[in-house]
């Protein structure tokens, strides 16, 4: 069997608002468009992953958040209704996904056996979280792919960002040896926003561009600067500062998917491909891949 | 229903119920989640003898960032599972709704110079807290139940005019209703696996706080307690949210004092949390020397004899206060 690899790795962040926008025949609620930046920029996100040949994609999201571990979804097949908690009135995405639960369970299995704490999820009747799904949508709309799907731990929360970004650099680590014993070509996601302060309220129509900026500018700072250093390959760099950023601008790298990816992809040191940049109801969002070679 | 308007506080009761899924799925598996679940009987008999319109219930584990959201579905059907405790199975449940009531709420909470929403939709996801509830007080969906969302940003102010809102709503509509907040004391859970027969308060700290609040509600104290939220958010919460707010909003929704009879049914560990099973019933005897218990006086009316207890005036005559007797049993 060839070693598996990761051929790609994508911020790739969920506001549901982007599919609320392109109004795929899954989404209920219909648009009249909103938030192109973002979506030109998955668009050519889209292009370049399709230029690959992969497998699998890998999906961490911050909207599957436990509290004991790690999990990782360990059901072949999913089918029912995504409704998002916060924008119900954008987001109800009738979903149909596989999983590759033999790639999941292979994960586990090496995060557990390198002292992790983790959890195959089995219950059949499980809603799989709108951060998956949105990145996942954004990413490969034809779901022609089985995904991966792991929790985010909260342990930002419960201890600080530095005791979380260790335990997610050891499950880059093991995602990524999993990965190479598997055989398997895996695209991998961080669903995530960069600065995540919302605004509070929202316009009439939503999609209403009149109104979409950056929450403050100190996150449009923070937003930048970290741009900066992974178009650089700075990823090193980043991580060392991945504490004040989460705090500073109430970045959503809380969930640890970012630090997850860049220890999957060992800290890159050649810049990622940045697709786009834009505001999601205030928040940061920025579209970047990573090649390895 | 109740027709007209009134001028009394709407609300009968209030309790503090805790949320997480073991109650409903996994109470056998150790004595004190047990005897949590048990207090949910003696909770759901004490609202029927109330026979209140709706239930009003403010969750923690709804977390909403536009404004507030308050559920107005009908009839809300679907078996949930928790996040974290999928492994325990599901929940099925039929949750009927107050579309009317729910929907004033949103609009007093509006003219209160709030943002808030009404949420309605098929397959929403209820949250668990919310669901266990559901199912060990209301699982024959007796009766209506509105459920509203804990924003995360919300401070005081904010939570207290949506409080406020809530009762103007039951007001204008005429209805009774007891209310309920969904949410443990520490919130705390356990990091690593631990067997249910080990369960345990998170930390000592986080149990002494448990036990102070448990000390002042059990003397009916609600404002004092909602006074303390910021100090209880500090020392006994992890700070997933701007502040610890259940509290703020139901003191506001009872009436912003000290004036109850409080009852803690049981209060156990629920992987790690401070579980507590608490009613509070009015009460014309309210807990003595408390600085915010004193009136804002405009013209002196006379000695409040905040001091000492006078048996026969803090009997009171309005029947529908229960009184300390009625609430604790006969002192031996």
């Amino acid at each position: 069997m060839a070693k598996g690899k990761i051929v790609a790795g994508c911020l790739a962040p969920h506001p549901p608002h982007l599919v609320y926008a392109e109004n795929p025949a899954q989404n209920e609620p219909r648009s009249e468009g909103g938030w192109e930046s973002l979506r030109w920029a998955y668009e050519r996100l889209r292009k370049s992953l399709s230029q690959i040949d992969y497998d699998v994609l890998v999906v961490h999201s911050p909207h599957w958040r436990t509290q004991v571990g790690t999990h990782f979804l360990g059901v072949e097949k999913f089918k029912s209704i995504s409704v998002d908690p916060v924008f119900p009135h954008l987001f109800r995405y009738h979903y149909d996904l596989t999983v590759d639960v033999e790639l999941s369970r292979a994960i586990h299995d090496k995060a557990q056996s390198q002292g992790m704490t983790t959890q195959m999820m089995t219950n059949p009747d499980f809603r799989v979280d709108y951060g998956t799904i949105v990145a996942c949508h954004l990413t490969n709309p034809s779901w022609d792919k089985p995904i991966v799907a792991i929790s985010s731990n909260g342990a930002a929360r419960y201890y600080n960002m530095d005791v979380l970004q260790a335990m997610m650099f050891d499950l880059g680590r093991a995602t990524r040896e999993a990965i190479e014993e598997s055989g398997k070509r895996a695209v991998l996601l961080s669903s995530n926003s960069l600065s995540h302060r919302h605004f509070v309220t929202e316009p009439d129509l939503p999609e209403d561009m009149s109104h979409e900026h950056i929450n403050n500018h100190n996150q449009y700072l923070w937003d930048m600067k970290v741009i900066e250093l992974l178009r650089a390959g700075k990823t090193k760099e980043f991580s060392s500062m991945m504490s004040d950023f989460t705090e500073q601008a109430t970045a959503e790298t809380e969930s640890g998917s970012l630090s997850w990816l860049l220890s999957a992809l060992d800290f890159p040191d050649y810049g990622a491909e940045l697709h786009g940049y834009g505001t999601v109801i205030g928040t940061g969002n920025a579209v970047m891949e990573w090649r390895p070679s | 229903m109740k027709t007209g308007t009134m001028n009394k506080n709407p609300l009968l009761k209030a309790f503090l119920l805790p949320g997480l899924p073991h109650l409903v799925l996994a109470a056998d598996q150790n004595p004190g989640w047990k005897k949590i679940k048990a207090c949910f009987s003696e909770v759901r008999k004490s609202i029927d003898l109330l026979n209140p319109d709706v239930l009003l219930v403010y969750s923690t584990y709804w977390p909403s960032i536009l404004g507030h959201q308050v559920l107005t579905r009908p009839l809300s059907e679907w078996t949930h599972v928790d996040d974290q405790f999928h492994a325990l199975g599901s929940i099925p449940y039929k949750i009927k709704g107050d579309e009317l009531l729910g929907s004033l709420i949103v609009q007093k909470s509006k003219e209160r110079g709030l943002y808030a929403k009404t949420v309605n939709y098929q397959g929403f996801p209820i949250d668990t807290g919310s669901v266990v509830v559901h199912e060990l007080v209301n699982a024959s969906a007796k009766r209506p139940m509105v459920v509203v969302s804990s924003n995360i940003y919300a401070d005081r102010a904010e939570t207290i005019v949506f409080g406020k809102a809530a009762v103007d709503a039951l007001k204008e509509q005429g209805k009774t209703a007891v209310a309920i907040i969904v949410s443990s004391l520490s919130n705390r859970l356990h990091s690593e696996v631990v067997a249910p027969a080990d369960d345990h308060i998170h930390s000592q700290k986080d149990h002494e706080w448990n036990l102070k609040f448990l000390e002042f509600l059990k003397e009916g104290r609600l404002e004092d307690v909602s006074q303390l939220s910021r100090q209880f958010h500090r020392e006994a919460r992890v700070h997933k949210v701007a502040n610890f707010k259940p509290f703020w909003w139901l003191s506001a929704v009872m009436g912003q004092n000290n004036l109850y009879a409080g009852e803690i049914l049981g209060y156990e560990p629920v992987c790690g949390t401070g579980a507590a099973v608490v009613g509070l019933t009015p009460a014309h005897k309210a807990a003595k020397d408390l600085e915010f218990d004193e009136n804002d006086p405009d013209r002196y009316g006379g000695e409040r004899n905040v001091i000492g207890g006078d048996e026969e005036e803090d009997a009171g005559s309005d029947a529908a206060f229960m009184s300390e007797e009625e609430v604790f049993g006969k002192a031996p």
